[in-house]
């Protein structure tokens, strides 16, 4: 069975982010002066193959953290559907 | 005999041939390895030179990892080889977990190409062995992402068992504790952001990467002779 994982791989809490500031302090430039904060990440889109819902979602898990996401600095949340 | 220093390359590695003729002008040998093959057989030392291994796809580093070669060069490292990473090669190493922590994105977002001046923090590693506790050094960076990032109890290991080797006096990047380079435990695998190869002729500016890469052909050379 297919199912589709989205993977957003985001910084931990207290890791410095430099490219989320940059934005945030473009934007009141913009106009958008009531925006509290930016924080940058990434998110992937993985279809994979497994028998079940669990299976899917255990191989997502592992994929995020063993290559996705540096866990050093990074952590992921991790979303698995049918497709 | 000569020592053999390796320069592994990955596809987007550019500072290979740098690399090179910087160990070659040390009076060392030094031969390519490409990142397909497996064996190191015949080599004394590593540099991982700098670069954008595989593109610097996801992150600087990732993608090296799984290079072929580098489970060779995780056995090199753990039989007390002596491997330098240096700029995008330090990425590498801390993705394959040879060394500690992460190089982040700079702080402010700037590409860096500039001299800076290190100051040497520890002479327990093979790249710093030659090199005299709080010398200064004049040797440039060239990084994007090369900001040093660790958790506060890594840090504090690292400080404590003298493992890091090179800080920067003005830290350009952000990195904590002006880490410019750090070692493993045994001190035989070392990373850093700064590029000793771009400091090796009065024509470049500096001679003072001699300092370092000298050190590590003479760490070669030990291991050589206890082979």
């Amino acid at each position: 069975m297919r199912f589709i994982a989205r993977v957003e791989v985001r910084l931990r809490p207290g890791i410095a982010d430099p490219e989320g500031a940059t934005i945030e302090r473009a934007l009141p430039a913009m106009g958008f002066t009531s925006v509290a904060s930016v924080s940058a990440g990434r998110s992937f889109r993985v279809e994979l193959d497994a028998d079940n819902l669990d299976g899917a979602r255990a191989m997502a898990t592992q994929l995020a953290d063993r290559l996705l996401a540096n866990p050093v600095i990074e952590e992921s949340v991790i979303e698995v559907s049918p497709l | 005999m000569a020592t053999t220093v390796g320069v592994v390359v990955f596809p987007g590695t550019n500072c290979e041939h740098d690399a090179v003729a910087a160990v070659e002008s040390l009076g060392g040998n030094a031969t390519l390895v490409f990142h397909a093959d497996t064996s190191l057989e015949g080599l004394d030392a590593l540099i991982l030179p700098g670069g954008f291994a595989h593109g610097d796809y996801l992150r600087p580093g990732a993608i090296a990892r799984f290079s072929p070669i580098m489970e060779s060069v995780v056995s090199f490292a753990a039989a007390g080889g002596p491997v330098v990473g240096i700029c995008n090669g330090f990425q590498v190493l801390c993705e394959a977990h040879l060394l500690p922590g992460a190089l982040q994105k700079n702080r402010g977002l700037s590409f860096l190409c500039q001299p800076t001046t290190l100051r040497v923090t520890s002479t327990r590693s093979v790249l710093t062995s030659g090199a005299e506790l709080g010398q200064e050094l004049s040797i440039p960076i060239n990084h994007f992402s090369g900001s040093y990032t660790c958790d506060v109890e890594t840090e504090r290991q690292l400080l404590d068992q003298g493992r890091v080797v090179l800080s920067y006096v003005d830290n350009p990047n952000g990195s904590v504790a002006n880490i410019a380079g750090i070692a493993n435990e045994a001190g035989n695998v070392v990373g850093l952001m700064p590029h000793p190869e771009r400091a090796t002729s009065n024509l470049m500016g500096s001679t003072d990467g001699t300092v370092l890469l000298g050190s590590l052909l003479s760490a070669a050379g030990a291991s050589v002779s206890n082979a």
